[in-house]
């Protein structure tokens, strides 16, 4: 009973990860429809699929540069890296893993932080990386998504927090725990100094990152198709053991569920972001 | 009774113990049965002294093991169970209601497991639904009102992951929880009498003051779902393994700051003696809302924030 209830962690969703790194070149592949695209045209579209639509996993570095003015953005606690707390080894060290993590992405953990402009308008962002270790959180992404949110507080700026994890980090435990209540805790500080908090779920949202900061937004817009969930399709197959429904936990399902407001294409992001920091007025 | 193996040899003794006793010459035997007991209690006490972390997530699952029910009948006066979500619907594995506890006045929230196979059924064995943890803030909102303290009882191997929960917001359920309970203007007190799975526990315990009981579990995942995952295989040799490596442990988690309080258990662990642990709770929880309910409620929550805005901080550092 209790590993099926247990909330899905950042290792079981690389298996939905494409299998292979996308091969260097001048084309490349949709992992959706298998078209062949150009790499630079692909980009141009803000790696949205030119033919199926399908919106691609991009990384905090590239998700920040899509959605922030040109030469805004600057970042916060930048150079924050993970601690081992709990000294956790299980078939492999976590610190080989944040160093191999960090080896591949040149990043120091799994957010990036900052402030910016988008389309003239003053934000503090946050969007988390599935590129390292599956965007899970733990001390440094509760940490930096905290600070962010307390910093967008304190100076009265919107904050736009973009999730895309597999949830909690396993190897620090009660750490990562705990950084749902305290990246919650922040919101409920901004929401009560009249701040507004866009929410903004991409491919994939689960387990402790939906359970806290994610689902808090005054307004919360997803991606088309995203994944988005408590617990994992895997976790809930062997606890009901019977087939899910079709469509189930994607942003469709969760807009006609009624937990978010929105589901917005990619490339209208900015204009939508925009448009909410207008109507609320800060 | 039900026995994890390494309680077996205390069982034998005991069922020694119990043969000499039921013997017609029982008052000859005065000796050796004094003899047999103090052999139990040493074999007890040095059994629970150095269980391991898997062996504690074992007592901590004991079916034996008293639950929010029980502590209701052992610790409250004047229980008045308060029902549903006035949403969707009464989930019985989140028990709410009105209580008394020493000289306070509580509205009180727990897991409940459930006993027999029809109640573990219906309350999913500890797994509340989204509606579940909706009940539970509609209640302690309605302590803030009424300046009650609040007292929850964490039992959960995790949130419930089911097609109809996830349809009906089982994150965002948990979500509000964790941001609403950081800014209630009333004293919390949580503590974890088993299991403290995930998200599924930290939605009722975002308090002033958590205690663990000496054998509860707390952590992000269970031993079984880290092991399936990271080991590739849960069996008892990961397991074990698991149940080590992520700290969950009462004695652990206080050390790294995240609980406030360990509530020592009676010899051999609750389900040897409830009324002990009961009382212990009991005593803990009075204890606590003694200080708590002295501070004015701007003090409480901002000392409520500062705890959990400090956890993970240290844990992280700055480079250069």
């Amino acid at each position: 009973m209790a590993e099926r209830a247990a909330e899905r962690t950042w290792d079981q969703v690389e298996t939905l990860a494409p299998k292979k790194a996308v091969p260097e070149g001048l084309w490349t592949q949709c992992p959706e429809c298998g078209e062949s695209l150009f790499r630079k045209a692909l980009e141009q579209n803000l790696h949205v699929c030119m033919k199926c639509d399908h919106h691609m996993r991009i990384s905090a570095r590239q998700r920040v540069e899509q959605l922030l003015d040109p030469g805004t953005f600057e970042p916060m606690n930048a150079t924050m890296s993970p601690m081992d707390p709990l000294s956790f080894v299980d078939m492999k060290p976590y610190r080989e893993r944040i160093a191999q993590a960090q080896r591949q992405t040149g990043e120091n953990d799994g957010v990036q932080t900052g402030a910016g402009f988008i389309k003239g308008r003053k934000v503090v962002v946050a969007a988390l990386d599935f590129t390292f270790l599956a965007g899970s959180m733990g001390s440094v992404v509760g940490e930096k998504v905290t600070r962010a949110i307390e910093h967008a507080t304190d100076h009265a700026v919107p904050v736009i927090v973009v999730s895309c994890s597999g949830g909690a980090r396993m190897q620090e435990s009660g750490f990562s725990l705990m950084q749902m209540a305290k990246t919650s805790a922040a919101l409920a500080r901004l929401d009560d100094a009249g701040g507004l908090f866009i929410s903004v779920l991409t491919d994939p949202t689960t387990g402790g990152v939906t359970a806290s900061f994610a689902m808090l937004g005054d307004v919360i817009i997803a991606e088309p198709h995203a994944l988005i969930g408590f617990a994992g399709p895997r976790v809930i197959r062997q606890t009901i053991r019977q087939e899910l429904p079709e469509g189930f936990q994607t942003s469709e399902f969760l807009l006609a569920a009624g937990f978010i407001d929105r589901i917005v294409h990619r490339a209208n992001l900015r204009s939508e972001i925009s448009r909410f920091i207008d109507f609320s007025g800060t | 009774m039900y026995a994890l193996d390494f309680e077996q040899p205390v069982l034998d003794i005991e069922k020694q113990i119990e043969r000499l006793e039921s013997a017609p010459a029982a008052a000859t035997l005065a000796d050796e049965l004094a003899t047999l007991k103090a052999t139990r209690d040493t074999l007890l006490r040095k059994t629970y002294a150095s269980l391991t972390p898997w062996q504690t997530v074992r007592v901590a699952r004991h079916p034996a093991r008293p639950q929010t029910a029980d502590y209701i009948d052992m610790m409250c006066r004047d229980f008045c169970q308060l029902h549903g979500d006035r949403r969707f619907g009464d989930d019985p594995a989140i028990i709410t209601g009105l209580a008394r506890i020493g000289p306070f006045k509580v509205m009180l929230v727990g897991h409940q497991k459930g006993r027999t196979t029809a109640e573990r059924i219906s309350c999913r064995f500890g797994c509340a639904n989204p509606e579940g943890y909706r009940k539970a803030l509609l209640k302690m909102r309605m302590a803030e009102k009424f300046k009650m303290p609040i007292v929850t009882l964490v039992d959960t191997p995790g949130a419930y992951p089911g097609i109809e929960s996830e349809q009906r917001g089982q994150a965002e359920a948990i979500a509000v929880n964790l941001r609403e309970m950081s800014r209630l203007r009333t004293p919390i007190v949580s503590i974890v009498i088993g299991e403290g799975g995930s998200g599924g526990a930290l939605g009722i315990a975002v308090a002033d003051k958590v205690a663990m009981m000496q054998y509860a579990w707390y952590s992000v995942i269970s031993p079984e779902g880290c092991a399936a995952i990271l080991w590739k295989e849960a069996n008892e040799t990961t397991n074990t393994k698991a149940a080590t490596a992520l700290a969950l442990t009462a004695d652990r988690n206080l050390t790294n700051g995240l609980i406030d309080s360990v509530i020592t258990e009676p010899a051999g662990g609750a389900h040897r003696d409830p009324r002990a642990a009961a009382s212990a709770m009991q005593h803990w929880i009075v204890e606590q809302l003694r200080e708590l309910t002295r501070l004015d409620p701007d003090t409480l929550v901002r000392r409520r924030f500062e705890k959990f805005r400090a956890m993970g901080s240290t844990a992280s550092r700055q480079l250069a």
